[in-house]
This record gives C-alpha cells, sequence and structure tokens, in this order.
C-alpha cells in the first residue's frame, strides 16, 4: 500500500527541486517550516518526532530554504527507513496551526494496516487500524 | 420621496387612530446607528403609490414594535428606544421600483443566542404586509455584543483540519447516488470504494433518512465498516456524513449518539428541520467533539429570486451564529444557482475572521466575527475533475469539493473516480504552488497529471469540459469601481 496523508500523496514522490518549491510558497507566505520522522504511520499518530525546531530565525526565503533542506538531509541521513514530513505553521490570529504537511521521504516497502474488529452489543463493532511495521519495536522497523 | 418626520407632540403623537409608520418614529433620517445596533438592509419594492419611505418606516415598524393603529401602550414603555429605525433609503441601482432600506434594532430587542429570536422579529409578519409587493432580506451587522452570545461552529476550519489531519488542499467528498433506494449493505459500497480511492468524505443525501429501502442504523453501521476499511487502505483519517435528520428531536439524538459510538467524526442534517434544532444539535456536537454538517435543502425556495426572500449570505451568517462545521454555499461552475461575485461574497462570510463590507459580492457592511469558529462552505452539484483551477481559483482552499456523479460515475468504477478527483486537485495545489498561472494552464496541469494517472485521463475524456452556462438570477446590484492602479 501506499500511505496517503499529506497533501501530495498521490502524486509521484517529490523531487527535491519540487520539494524547494513548495518551501518557498511556505517562506513567502510567512509560515515556519519544519520537519518530523516516524516509524508509526498510524493516522491517529499526531506527534512525529520533530528533527529540530521549526526554522522560525533563518532570515530571507533563499536562506531558509537552504537551511530547511539541510535539516531534511541530515534527517534523512539518521532515518533513511522513515516516513519524513515538511509540516509550514502559520502562527496568525485565528489560524496558529499548519497550513500544509507533505510528505517527503517513505519506506521503500509498505506493508499497511490490518483492521482488527471487536464485537460489541447489538451488530455494532469497534474498529482499530494497527499497522504490520509497529509489530516490531519503534526504531528498528522498515529495514 | 417623501420628507415625512417623526411627530414629537405626545398628545399628537398617541391620538387613537391610524398614522403613516413614519410620524410614528420608524423613520429618523438623522439616527446615527451605534455599535450595538443590529441593521437590516432590505430590498423594498412598494406598491404603486407607496412612497419609499413610508414603505422602510413600515418595515422598521412592523419588525420591532408597530401594530396598524396607535396604542396607548406605548406610552407604558421606554418605545423610542425599542422602535426600530429607518434612517436611510437609496434607490436600487437600474430599478425605478424597488429601494434598499437601512433599519437599526436596538439590541435589547432580542433575546441573546436564539436565532428564532432574531429570525422571528426580521423576518416575521413583515415579510406578508400588504403595502409591500415584495421585500427581501439583503444582508445584516450583527454586533459584535449579541455575537457573543451564540457559540458558533463548535469545530471550525483549523479545528477539523487538525482532527483529520489533512492540510493545505481543499477536501474532497463525494455524495452516496443514486440517492434512494440503495440497501445498506449496497450502500456502504460506494462510501468504501470513493473513500480508498482517495476521497476524504462520503456523504448522504438531504433526503436519506430512514425509509423502507433502508433503515438508518442499517445505513450507519455499513458506512462505518467502510469508512474503517478505508483508512486501513490508505493508513488516512476518512469520514461520511450520516444524516440524523428526522422527525423529532428524541429521534436525531438517538441517531447521533449511535453514529458517535460507531466512532463516526461527522454527522449531518438539513436546514428544513429549522433553526432550534439546528442550535440543539449544534450543542450536541460542541459536547461529543463531531464535526456538524449543515446541507442547506429547502433554501432555494427563499434565496434565489432578488425581489423577495432572504439573501443566502444572510442564512450563511445565521448558520456561522447557529453554530454549523459545514454548509453547502455554492460552485460557481456547478449545476446549481452561483453567481461567482455572490458565491464570494458568502465564502467571505464562512470563513473570515473580519469580513469586508464590499458591495459588488453584495456585503453591505463591515462584519467582525468576534472569534465565532470559521465554517467550511462545501461546493456540490454538477462539478468534476476537469474544472479543478477554476473551483480552486474561485473557492480557495478552504472548501469541501464534493464530486458525486464526477466519482460514481465514472467509467473505470467510483475508486477510479475518487483517484482521478484527488490527483487533479493535488496537480493543482502543487502548480499553484509553484507559481504557475494555474487558471490559464489547468488543462495544461491535468493533461500532464494525467499522463501518470489513468483515472485521470479517462475522467477527462469522459467529462471534458462539461458546463453548466446559465445567467444567474441572485447576482449582486453593484459593478466593481474602477480604480486607476
Amino acid at each position: 500500500m501506499r500511505l496517503t496523508q499529506g497533501t501530495f500523496s498521490f502524486l509521484p514522490d517529490l523531487t527535491d527541486t519540487q520539494i524547494e518549491a513548495q518551501l518557498r510558497y511556505c517562506t513567502e507566505h510567512g509560515w515556519a517550516l519544519s520537519v518530523e520522522h516516524t516509524d508509526d504511520p498510524h493516522p491517529r499518530n499526531t506527534y512525529w518526532e520533530m528533527w529540530g525546531l521549526p526554522h522560525f530565525d533563518d532570515t530571507g526565503t533563499t536562506t531558509t530554504i537552504g537551511a530547511v533542506m539541510a535539516s531534511l538531509d541530515e534527517c534523512r541521513r539518521a532515518y533513511p527507513h522513515d516516513y519524513i514530513r515538511i509540516c509550514a505553521f502559520d502562527a496568525t490570529k485565528g489560524w496558529e496551526s499548519l497550513r500544509t504537511s507533505f510528505i517527503v521521504q517513505r519506506p521503500d516497502t509498505e506493508p499497511g494496516f490490518r483492521l482488527d474488529r471487536s464485537y460489541r452489543a447489538g451488530r455494532s463493532v469497534g474498529y482499530a487500524a494497527h499497522a504490520y511495521a509497529t509489530d516490531r519495536p519503534a526504531g528498528d522497523r522498515y529495514r | 420621496m417623501s420628507t415625512a418626520t417623526a411627530t414629537t407632540q405626545p398628545a399628537d403623537r398617541y391620538r387613537a387612530g391610524v398614522m403613516p409608520y413614519a410620524q410614528m418614529g420608524y423613520w429618523q433620517p438623522d439616527y446615527e446607528p451605534v455599535d450595538t445596533d443590529l441593521i437590516a438592509l432590505f430590498r423594498i419594492t412598494p406598491q404603486d403609490g407607496v412612497d419609499a419611505v413610508e414603505a422602510a418606516a413600515a418595515v422598521a415598524g412592523e419588525s420591532s414594535t408597530a401594530t396598524w393603529t396607535v396604542v396607548w401602550t406605548d406610552r407604558l414603555t421606554a418605545c423610542e428606544e425599542y422602535r426600530a429605525k429607518a434612517y436611510r433609503v437609496e434607490p436600487v441601482p437600474g430599478r425605478g421600483d424597488q429601494w434598499f432600506a437601512w433599519i437599526a434594532y436596538d439590541l435589547d430587542l432580542f433575546e441573546g443566542g436564539s436565532i428564532a429570536n432574531l429570525t422571528a422579529s426580521i423576518i416575521g409578519n413583515v415579510f406578508g404586509f400588504k403595502p409591500l409587493r415584495a421585500l427581501r432580506l439583503e444582508d445584516m451587522r450583527i454586533p459584535i455584543a449579541y455575537l457573543m452570545t451564540f457559540s458558533g461552529p463548535p469545530t471550525g476550519v483549523v479545528v477539523e483540519r487538525e482532527r483529520l489531519d489533512k492540510f493545505g488542499r481543499p477536501l474532497l467528498g463525494a455524495t452516496v447516488k443514486p440517492k434512494l433506494g440503495l440497501s445498506g449493505r449496497n450502500y456502504g459500497r460506494v462510501v468504501y470504494e470513493a473513500l480508498r480511492g482517495g476521497l476524504d468524505f462520503t456523504k448522504d443525501d438531504e433526503n436519506i433518512n430512514s425509509q423502507a429501502f433502508m433503515h438508518w442504523r442499517d445505513r450507519f453501521l455499513y458506512c462505518m465498516e467502510a469508512v474503517n476499511r478505508a483508512e486501513a487502505a490508505t493508513g488516512e483519517v476518512k469520514g461520511t456524513y450520516l444524516n440524523i435528520t428526522a422527525a423529532t428531536m428524541e429521534e436525531m439524538y438517538e441517531r447521533a449518539e449511535f453514529a458517535k459510538q460507531l466512532g463516526s467524526v461527522v454527522v449531518m442534517i438539513d436546514l428544513v428541520i429549522g433553526y432550534t434544532a439546528i442550535q440543539s444539535m449544534s450543542a450536541w456536537a460542541r459536547r461529543n467533539d463531531m464535526i456538524l454538517h449543515l446541507h442547506r435543502a429547502g433554501h432555494s425556495t427563499y434565496t434565489r429570486q432578488k425581489d423577495h426572500g432572504v439573501s443566502f449570505r444572510v442564512i450563511a451568517k445565521w448558520m456561522r451564529m447557529a453554530g454549523v462545521d459545514h454548509i453547502h454555499a455554492g460552485t460557481v461552475v456547478g449545476k446549481l444557482e452561483g453567481d461567482p461575485a455572490t458565491v464570494a461574497g458568502i465564502y467571505a462570510t464562512l470563513r473570515d475572521e473580519h469580513t469586508e463590507a464590499r458591495l459588488d459580492h453584495g456585503l453591505f457592511f463591515d462584519q467582525p466575527w468576534a472569534g465565532l469558529n470559521k465554517v467550511m462552505p462545501v461546493a456540490s452539484g454538477g462539478i468534476h475533475a476537469g474544472q479543478m483551477h477554476q473551483l480552486l481559483h474561485h473557492l480557495g482552499e478552504d472548501v469541501v469539493l464534493q464530486f458525486g456523479g464526477g466519482t460514481i460515475g465514472h467509467p473505470d468504477g467510483i475508486a477510479a473516480g475518487a483517484t482521478a478527483n484527488r490527483v487533479a486537485l493535488e496537480a493543482m495545489i502543487l502548480a499553484r504552488n509553484e507559481g504557475r498561472d494555474y487558471l490559464t494552464e489547468g488543462p495544461q496541469i491535468l493533461r500532464a497529471a494525467a499522463a501518470h494517472c489513468a483515472p485521470l485521463a479517462r475522467a477527462l475524456e469522459t467529462w471534458g469540459d462539461v458546463t453548466f452556462d446559465y445567467a444567474s438570477t441572485d447576482t449582486p446590484d453593484y459593478t466593481p469601481t474602477p480604480t486607476l492602479s
């Protein structure tokens, strides 16, 4: 399967040039960029691991894009088998949340999820999606 | 226009008998509205021979304290304050027989937090008043003091995105078709295929409740099987708007509770359940972490014709106050009524932190929103993947694009239809963010995306550039003012 979280998962994986164009769009809107990674792809796994803090203080679009790409490269080297995403935070009043979030690295094989069902009263069923990858300990998945 | 003024001597003012509304004090051309006043803007078509100012004063009177004759019991009250005041009347551009009237209402005329009370005054008796041939409520300025008595949307655009983990693009949905006749089992099949193919939401139609062909519990059970299967197949959060519209509040609460027990992220109601029922379900949704979807069933009976009724931008305003998270608000390019400028005004009303007055979009007033959550507009009805650039241009990013026929009618099946829509959308967002002129280059961008997506290629072949190009009936009365810049 292909995990389809994030803004561009239905397109072919983005090249670095394409990633940089998206970073430019975010920076020009004044959003703070950050790099996050995980080996738990569950749809309700909100908190991926942060690769450092969001890039609040890099000045100028070119500098910021360079700094974020450098962070991304470090993260890729440290976690070559993880999912990695870029997030853009907008601190504007009334939003104060993510403006975009897209996957920029994924494992070579994605085994997907098993759907567990438990019986409840009447015909109701309790559901839980279970990622096959998480059968192994964190840090030891997708290898 | 007449120059009628209020009769100020008490003995004259309260002499028994009939007196023109303007003389009774409902026309106050020198009145300056205060920040706490609620202001309504009406389009008035007086009967032949009825003076515009007297007609405006009559609307002010009949929507506040007046009756057809003088009553002495006014004198037991602070009646000067409770009288609504028509303070400005202007001819509608290009129409000899219609007038815009501005009417101010004191805040104390209205019960806090009650759309039912607000509307019973503003659109109560007055719309049937004989001296008027027609009357339309075009816009309202709601004072912040009154907005603060409403809770507003239980979830709002930002928190909905956070809960669903979906950012940076419009959401995608589809209404299950055919709208009537599917069994629960077959219905869930459509939901599963559409969601696993790439949609974020599927939707019950407005008239899917609990009929002989499908009991509501059956639909809920099969739909949630489909939602959970699709989540496991994609690793994404998915939802289906379970329509809980029913004959009584007790029945609606029962359906809502069952949807919650089954783990649905969203429930749906129809506008025809009424303002009080909507506010009750909004409070329930707020208590139960539920996104509340509103289908505007019935609205065109009173919003579409410009001469008489209530503009949808006013309904949108009331629904943001009443507290819904989604509302159908027009597509521009689809099969249902929707002039681009009018739709832009409605979307601004739903989504802005502070909606600016803009006459060429039909917005007569600045409207600060006092922190009420934003409502996600829903564009549904006769739209398809080939229009993605136009949809993004007209409707922006915070919108649910719903392709019913444009998903389910795909020649290679429902999942293929869903994938076509999702790929078209993501390709268009990517191109927009890269700085391309996506509106002009839209067709090329779609063709390029179709090169790596066979379902999109088939969708473009099938629907190509199907459009619904008819003149709109509900259009703004003002054109943009040319500027030198």
